[in-house]
């Protein structure tokens, strides 16, 4: 016997209880990645896949090709999104542990992924998201209220109590309908995409899944429709690091990164630094540039921490070193566009403290206005006789009759 | 009116309505340069153009997944499976994502996808090219179930499925694409050409979804079958010699019970079949309706004959297959008892 082979299983570099470690991360300087021209040959930025671009360093300073130069207006547009975002939050977070909505997911550390790229996107581009995009719904314009009435299931859900809290949709925001299976939506961006080339239109599609989902069937389909058909679509890889309790060499990132997935398709992959608002916001505009010129499908990998838990429903202590945030080397995105607004002379901790009591009113005049239209226990309800409506574009027999006799029964007969 | 079988039928719905409305496109594997394996698509991609009737890689899923997508975007999307045993690999996109996406929207958002596949045995395809998987599809909320059973339902209820904003599953089963078959393997194979449905108007008409029809009138026991079976059925009742009414169910989902409830109360005998396996089949969730409906009416226990419940045997084809012996054996069960 001379049986070499052994199964090989991933493990991360630290659990609870161990030192974080991020050494695994391949890091660039800020600065360092060179940016192509839109129309560049996939093979001729295939390093761009293994790289790192980012604009933000350590010093605060902006710096390299990347850099969008962005004005004190746009800086502080991104700021005040993603502060609003993680307030939000923060807000949902605690009202779900009072019992007061059944679940909540925050995106704790990654909002620069949904408002970068909402701002680089043009409001006509069809949005896949993920379950963590609460940010993008907010920057296209859905109400703060409106997305707690969705958590609460009330008489103002969109989805009329028909989905788990924060899985919203926006029609009139281009803002796909969350499914809550997993990556799912990206053949559907792909589609979209398709369809938009086929009438001959410049909008683009754009969707989102993280670092586990690409492991899904349809991660690789979207890829493959993607790039046989080269749709004007770009698709994001949130690698967060963590999938609950699953790190993200077990979906595959051990050796090479995710943004590498297209490359053996011909579609370009770009690894960004997630947590750097203008470097993700560059990115974004590049891909979408190119995609809008012909160019096709981009692949992009978001590089960023997931501050959180998964959900509600899980503790990150029982899996992964409680300080492990802390340690992340591309740090927080919100704390790093600070800085680097403080460092440019436009902006300063006590306008910080400022904009952040002016959105907290904010929130908390929206859930003061969202519980008007019911809470769990409390106010309207939504007509259980809508639980029929919608299945089909018109009522079919049987669902009249059932619905017929749920009200016979809860009417008590 | 011209003369067409189940394949011709089928291509001229795409025809008809990919001329009516540009929305209207074309995917699946082999559809476009070779015009499908089952030719139903054929000449489609030299009319309408490659962007419309598109050559899709080896993934269902992507098929699927894909259509959706363009389905919300304003396209009416056509996606054909090659064969229903190959839907599987898509079967997440149908039930998690197109059949439901309308209602987790609240209307918002819907995709207008229509899957054609292949189905059904009797052309020696083994068990991954001769399956009947409709039961498996009738059992989710938001996509309606269609099968036809000879070239005229199958161009209009194709073209109402197309224009239809829920999402059809439509299954052709292939045994039938070139004539009617009786379930006698041995009889030399009968074309469309001398069939009254084989006669099919050029331009547009619909069969509307959600209706079954009353293909023979009869007194003395109703058979309630689909597809090919309805061919199968047909011939039972002469050799039989029992006066029997067969339905067509048409589209399985929604279920037009009140033809069905109409008849049975008539004849008071029922007798349920399909080519598919039995257990948790189709014809259960119709044995619960008739019964339902015509209880004080039935004179005999309601008569089920399905495939057996096993994968589908190549070599013994004729022996799961229920055919002319199978059929006639099940009315006479029905007939015999008191």
């Amino acid at each position: 016997m001379n049986n070499k082979s052994r199964l090989h299983i991933p493990h991360p570099t630290a659990r609870p209880g161990e030192k974080p470690d991020f050494s695994y991360l391949d890091l660039s300087p800020a600065g360092h990645a060179d940016k192509p021209a839109v129309d560049v040959r996939t093979r001729d930025i295939e390093h761009l896949s293994r790289g790192l671009v980012r604009v933000l360093d350590d010093d605060h300073e902006a710096k390299g090709p990347w850099n969008p130069n962005f004005d004190a207006g746009q800086l502080q547009t991104g700021l005040r999104w993603m502060l609003l975002n993680r307030i939000f939050d923060e807000r949902m977070w605690k009202i779900q542990r009072q019992g007061r909505i059944s679940f909540y997911m925050q995106a704790t550390g990654e909002e620069a992924v949904s408002i970068a790229q909402g701002m680089a996107l043009r409001p006509g581009d069809m949005c896949f998201p993920s379950y963590r995009n609460q940010g993008l719904f907010m920057y296209r314009g859905v109400k703060l209220v409106d997305m707690m009435c969705q958590c609460l299931s009330n008489t103002r859900d969109m989805c009329q109590g028909r989905q788990l809290p924060i899985m919203y949709h926006s029609k009139s925001g281009n803002v796909f309908s969350i499914s809550g299976n997993l990556g799912t939506q990206y053949p559907h961006a792909v589609g979209w995409a398709m369809a938009a080339a086929i009438k001959g239109e410049d909008h683009i599609a754009v969707s989102w899944v993280g670092d586990g989902s690409t492991a899904e069937a349809d991660f690789h389909h979207a890829l493959t429709f993607a790039a046989v058909y080269q749709a004007p679509v770009i698709l994001n890889v949130v690698n967060n690091q963590w999938a609950i309790s699953t790190f993200q060499g077990t979906a595959g990132g051990e050796r090479r990164s995710f943004a590498a997935r297209g490359l053996g398709l011909g579609m370009p992959g770009i690894r960004v630094d997630g947590n750097d608002l203008l470097a993700v916001y560059d990115v974004t505009s590049w891909a979408a540039d190119r995609a809008r010129n012909g160019g096709g499908p981009t692949l992009i990998e978001l590089v960023t921490y997931r501050g959180g838990p998964h959900s509600t429903s899980d503790d990150p202590a029982k899996y992964r070193p409680k300080d492990e945030w802390a340690s992340f080397p591309l740090g927080d995105p919100i704390e790093r566009l600070k800085q680097h607004m403080i460092a440019l002379g436009n902006w300063s901790d006590a306008k910080h403290e400022g904009l952040i009591d002016e959105l907290e009113t904010q929130v908390t005049a929206a859930w003061k206005e969202a519980q008007q239209h019911g809470t769990m226990t409390e106010g309207p309800r939504l007509d259980p006789a809508t639980m029929f409506d919608d299945v089909y574009a018109d009522k079919p027999h049987n669902l009249e009759l059932q619905q017929r006799r749920m009200l016979e029964i809860e009417g008590g007969e | 009116m011209a003369r067409m079988n189940m394949i011709e039928a089928i291509r001229s719905a795409h025809d008809v309505m990919m001329e009516k409305d540009p929305s209207v496109i074309v995917i699946g594997q082999d559809v476009g340069y070779f015009g499908g394996v089952f030719r139903c698509t054929d000449g489609l991609q030299k009319k309408y153009g490659e962007q419309r009737v598109i050559d899709a890689p080896i993934a269902e899923g992507g098929i699927i997944g894909a259509a959706i997508g363009m389905g919300v975007n304003g396209l009416r999307p056509v996606a054909e499976i090659q064969f229903a045993d190959y839907i599987y690999p898509g079967f997440d996109q149908i039930v998690s994502e197109l059949a439901r996406l309308r209602y987790r929207s609240s209307g918002d958002f819907f995709s207008p996808v229509t899957i054609r596949a292949p189905c059904g045995g009797g052309i020696r395809g083994g068990q991954t090219h001769s399956q009947s998987p409709e039961a498996i599809f009738t059992h989710i909320s938001g996509i309606k179930t269609v099968m036809p059973s000879n070239p005229y339902d199958a161009k209009g209820l194709l073209i109402s499925a197309i224009e239809s904003d829920d999402p059809v599953i439509f299954f052709e089963p292939k045994r039938i694409y070139n004539g009617p078959f009786d379930g006698d393997p041995d009889k030399p194979a009968v074309s469309w050409a001398s069939h009254p449905k084989g006669e099919v108007p050029d331009g547009y008409y619909t069969v509307p979804l959600g209706e079954a029809v009353v293909v023979e009138s009869g007194k003395e026991l109703t058979i309630i079958t689909y597809g090919t079976l309805v061919h199968v059925a047909i011939a039972a009742a002469q050799e039989t010699g029992v006066d029997c009414e067969i339905i067509d169910v048409r589209t399985l989902a929604p279920l037009d019970v009140a033809t069905l409830a109409e008849s049975v109360k008539k004849t008071g005998r029922c007798l349920i079949a399909h080519e598919a396996t039995r257990f948790g089949g189709y014809g259960a969730e119709l044995v619960a309706t008739v019964q339902k409906e015509c209880f004080y009416h039935l004179e005999a226990p309601i008569g089920r004959v399905a495939g057996w419940d096993t994968p589908y045997p190549h070599a013994f084809e004729w022996q799961y297959f229920p055919g002319l012996k199978r059929l006639s054996a099940g009315i006479r069960k029905v007939m015999e008892a008191e």
